[in-house]
């Protein structure tokens, strides 16, 4: 009962990423790519629930900033140009969900002002708005990326292990293959063979199935064990005694003893594929600018003066850590549920 | 009484140091020498001073040397005849002390000066300038030099006429012969000669020569290399410098070069102390050492406009991948160029780039430059409207969605590379995307290694549009042919044309030949602004800013001048002492 409270838990968790990621357009109060060129590198910007005679408001206010004289690069807020934050404002266009187009956002303020809740980078852009759009390419490529790298591992690794033989031999001997190969550097190669310029969308699917792709080697192999020692098993060999079909006794019988590991390697290979995203990015072999992934926006921090100056540019990278912990204790509790379930049975 | 053993050996090693060639103690002036003295300040003998470097040197040889690191440290090891002083601009005399220019201006006849030594205390006279320019002239050596020695198609021709002096002979007169001089290292014939009669002069003076086989005029002699950590350079006792007390220069006993691995490593190593001068900083890292300038011993210097320039520029080679054709119809208008150049926000990008210590440019000849800068050249401000009407006249129009389309109903969309290892020329190109968006232009920015963007550029010509910088080493137009002469190897542009493709492409041509070759500077200058407003109306290149030279040093270190020209901060390295006149 616990277990499964502490899985809706960590789902719920999980799926509130992915659906801020996916309402990015309606949650971020600009577009990713709108500079601000008088506005660089501005710290997060504070919420005023105090007027400055000190009266408490519960609507809170953004103080506009100005540049000081003398210190260029260090902003102070102006107490006497105070704007309240605005919920459901008129905004930059964006695409619903990818579908409909639409311009309102879930807060804002109203022009000139500038609301920077998780500050500015290097051109004056929202870093909250980035880290909105970027967790869209981030977490879904990581998503996506396992969902093909554990079907591609379920169906050779189940169908390995059942039929053996020189079609095991074949796809272990692949799969071997596949751990041993040095991923970044055939990244780098395959990129290198592509166009100068590749789309954000078309970058996206290359990210996700390239990622995907190279990983089924790992669940693969855990799953042809399953199989290997499944179907030798007594109702295995019954089921096949009464006429069951390969794909059945597969489906059936084989299928649901890899289930504890299909989850536990969800759990495993999603946040590892999110890194690998980033990581790929981060080198500059992702989506290009000004589209943000995680990755790249921490490429900023390649350079000193970002590193040790702007605390703030260091949000996906802190970002990370707590989708990473939700990743794995999530997997854990899959993987402990599954295996009370077999107990039980 | 016998002499004790320990008291006789004491003996011996000191005849076998005085007897074992050149001392490492500064040598006093001698009435028989032609020294040149210096106008600074008198300083303080002694001291240390630690530098960085970018990279590790290549080679320690004048002649094959093309790396910039190299280049740092041999400017400390040799000194050439006609020297440019990095301060005014102007020529001065090296280690020729004067010269005069027949009528014709065909030949210069150079008196050197006497008495003068290498750093491993060998005599110096015309052999030693003849021998040099015969190397650097020879075809076999492929020296980079050599290029600069040619004028009109034809070698400069270098003879002595007595043991002090020689006569230069040009094929057509030029007016920068002084400045041709300059950087021509003077080799030492007696430690040189036998490598190139053997054929293997590129194989001399590398990193692992002994110091004692490498000598030069400069201000500093090699004392230790240590790979991958550092390069010691030690006084050279015999320099040909002394202040205004009769002293000898240099001041420093040791000039040590660190090597480290970007800009940033630079950066932090100077923060923590561990170089004392810091000869370019970028705007990003000189905003986190200002905030320790006050409290930390070192001092940062913003000396206004440098000589780089950076730019947009398109592909407008003939010789094309095919897909690049139908782009290159609205490359080559133009209009398109004028409106693009119309629609960039140059004083943004300086803010943002350089964080407002840049300068906007509309012409390549940067302010640094205050004696060839054409100051008529307009400055038009960002004005999309005024894009968009040139555009109309062109022939574009836009669609519904604000999309930028050609006469064939295309749109308008392009991609920029540049080096993914200069952060500056990336915020530039990313900046220029947005700029454009406003025009309906489609611009992708793709940054690239910085080998394969010159192997783009250069080689294969495969790229569309490129955003990409050029730092003069002179002042003077002529150091610029190669990049505005239709056949010059950077007319990024458009490279290895046969003739010039267009109308205003050959008069820059005939404008650069016209000023190489007039003598008076008012008649050079006038044809000079003439290209600079052709460069202006044509945009074969939009100009976009150039970076402030920021530099920084100790406190303690004086007569610290930095420059425009290169190298910033170590040009005057014999004046340069310091306060306590002991180790930084």
């Amino acid at each position: 009962m616990k277990l499964n409270r502490t899985i809706m838990v960590l789902l719920l968790a999980a799926g509130a990423l992915h659906i801020f990621a996916l309402c990015a357009g309606f949650l971020a109060p600009y577009d990713f790519a709108q500079q601000n060129r008088d506005l660089l590198y501005v710290p997060p910007s504070r919420l005023h629930f105090n007027d400055p005679q000190g009266r408490w408001h519960l609507r809170p206010a953004i103080c506009g900033l100005a540049e000081l004289p003398n210190s260029p690069g260090t902003y102070a807020e102006d107490r006497s140009r105070c704007l309240p934050v605005r919920f459901l404002v008129r905004g930059s266009e964006y695409k619903f969900l990818g579908i409909f187009h639409c311009s309102r956002h879930l807060f804002g303020v109203d022009p000139p002002a500038r609301m920077f809740l998780l500050g500015s980078d290097g051109y004056g852009r929202d870093v909250l708005s980035r880290l909105l759009y970027g967790g869209q390419l981030s977490l879904f490529c990581g998503s996506l990326a396992t969902i093909l790298s554990l079907s591609i591992g379920v169906l050779l690794g189940v169908s390995a292990g059942y039929y053996g033989g020189w079609f095991d031999a074949v796809v272990m001997r692949c799969a071997e293959l596949f751990l041993a190969l040095p991923w970044i550097y055939l990244l780098l190669a395959i990129r290198a063979f592509l166009p100068l310029h590749i789309s954000a969308g078309r970058m996206f699917f290359l990210l996700f199935a390239v990622i995907g792709f190279v990983g089924w080697a790992r669940p693969a192999r855990l799953i042809r064990g399953v199989a290997l020692s499944g179907k030798e098993r007594g109702y295995l060999l019954a089921a096949r005694g009464f006429g069951g079909s390969d794909l059945y006794l597969m489906k059936r019988h084989l299928l649901p003893q890899a289930s504890s590991i299909l989850v536990t390697q969800a759990g495993l290979l999603a946040p590892q594929y999110i890194l690998a995203e980033v990581t790929l990015s981060f080198l500059g072999l992702g989506v290009g600018e000004p589209v943000p992934s995680w990755g790249n926006m921490l490429a900023t921090l390649l350079q000193y003066d970002v590193l040790v100056s702007y605390w703030w540019m260091w949000a996906p990278g802190l970002l990370l850590i707590p989708v990473f912990l939700v990743y794995h204790a999530l997997g854990n509790a899959l993987q402990e549920s599954a295996d009370c379930r077999v107990y039980s049975q | 009484m016998k002499p004790r053993p320990c008291l006789l050996n004491f003996a011996l090693l000191v005849m076998l140091f005085v007897l074992s060639g050149p001392s490492a103690f500064t040598q006093p002036p001698r009435s028989t020498e032609d020294l040149f003295i210096s106008d600074n300040p008198v300083g303080r003998t002694g001291g240390n001073l630690v530098v960085s470097l970018r990279s590790e040197p290549k080679t320690l040889n004048p002649v094959t040397s093309t790396d910039v690191s190299s280049r740092e440290v041999i400017a400390q090891l040799t000194s050439d005849m006609i020297h440019i002083n990095r301060s005014s601009q102007r020529t001065e005399p090296a280690i020729a002390k004067a010269w005069k220019v027949s009528a014709n201006g065909l030949q210069y006849r150079l008196e050197l000066r006497h008495g003068l030594r290498f750093s491993d205390g060998s005599a110096f006279d015309a052999d030693d300038v003849v021998f040099s320019f015969k190397v650097y002239l020879d075809e076999h050596v492929h020296s980079p030099q050599r290029d600069t020695l040619i004028v009109a198609g034809k070698p400069i021709v270098v003879r002595k006429l007595d043991q002090y002096t020689i006569s230069v002979e040009l094929s057509q007169p030029y007016a920068a012969a002084e400045r041709l001089f300059d950087s021509v290292a003077i080799l030492p014939r007696r430690l040189l000669e036998p490598a190139y009669n053997d054929g293997k002069l590129d194989q001399a003076w590398g990193l692992g020569t002994p110091p004692q086989l490498i000598a030069g005029l400069g201000p500093f002699r090699l004392k230790s290399y240590v790979p991958g950590q550092s390069l010691t350079l030690e006084r050279n006792p015999y320099y040909w410098k002394v202040d205004k007390a009769g002293n000898r220069l240099p001041y420093l006993n040791e000039l040590t070069y660190v090597f480290v691995a970007n800009a940033d490593a630079e950066a932090i190593r100077f923060q923590a102390g561990d170089t004392d001068i810091i000869n370019r900083l970028n705007a990003d890292d000189y905003s986190v050492l200002e905030k320790d300038e006050h409290a930390g011993s070192f001092h940062l210097q913003d000396i206004g406009s440098s000589l780089e320039f950076n730019f947009l520029f398109f592909n407008l080679n003939s010789s094309l991948p095919s897909q690049l054709v139908r782009k290159q119809i609205w490359f080559r208008d133009a209009r398109f160029r004028q409106a693009v150049s119309l629609a960039i926000d140059r004083n943004a990008m300086v803010r943002v780039v350089y964080r407002g210590r840049g300068t906007p440019l509309w012409t390549p000849v940067t302010p640094a430059n205050n004696l060839w800068v054409d100051t008529s050249i307009p400055h038009p401000a960002r004005s999309v409207e005024d894009a968009k009407k040139i555009l109309i006249s062109a022939g574009f129009v836009w669609n519904a969605e604000g999309v930028l389309l050609d006469k064939s109903n295309s749109p308008v969309e392009f991609t920029i590379i540049t080096s993914a290892s200069n952060a500056q020329r990336v915020k530039m190109a990313t900046m220029i995307q947005s700029d454009l968006k406003d025009l309906g232009i489609q611009v992708q920015v793709v940054s690239l290694d910085f080998h394969s963007v010159l192997d783009r550029i250069f080689q294969t010509h495969d790229y569309e549009a490129a955003v990409l910088g050029l730092g003069a080493g002179d002042v003077d137009p002529s150091a610029e042919m190669n990049v505005w002469m239709s056949s010059g190897n950077d007319h990024v542009w458009d490279l290895g044309e046969p003739h010039p493709s267009t109308p205003w492409e050959a008069e820059i041509d005939r404008l650069m030949e016209e000023q190489l070759s007039a003598t008076k500077r008012r008649k050079r200058k006038a044809l000079y602004d003439r290209v600079q407003e052709i460069l202006a109306e044509q945009a074969p290149i939009i100009c976009l800013a150039s970076p402030d030279i920021l530099v920084g040093a100790k406190n303690e270190i004086e007569n610290f001048k930095p420059a425009a020209l290169d190298p910033h901060t170590l040009w005057n390295s014999p004046e340069l002492f310091l306060s306590s006149g002991g180790s930084l």
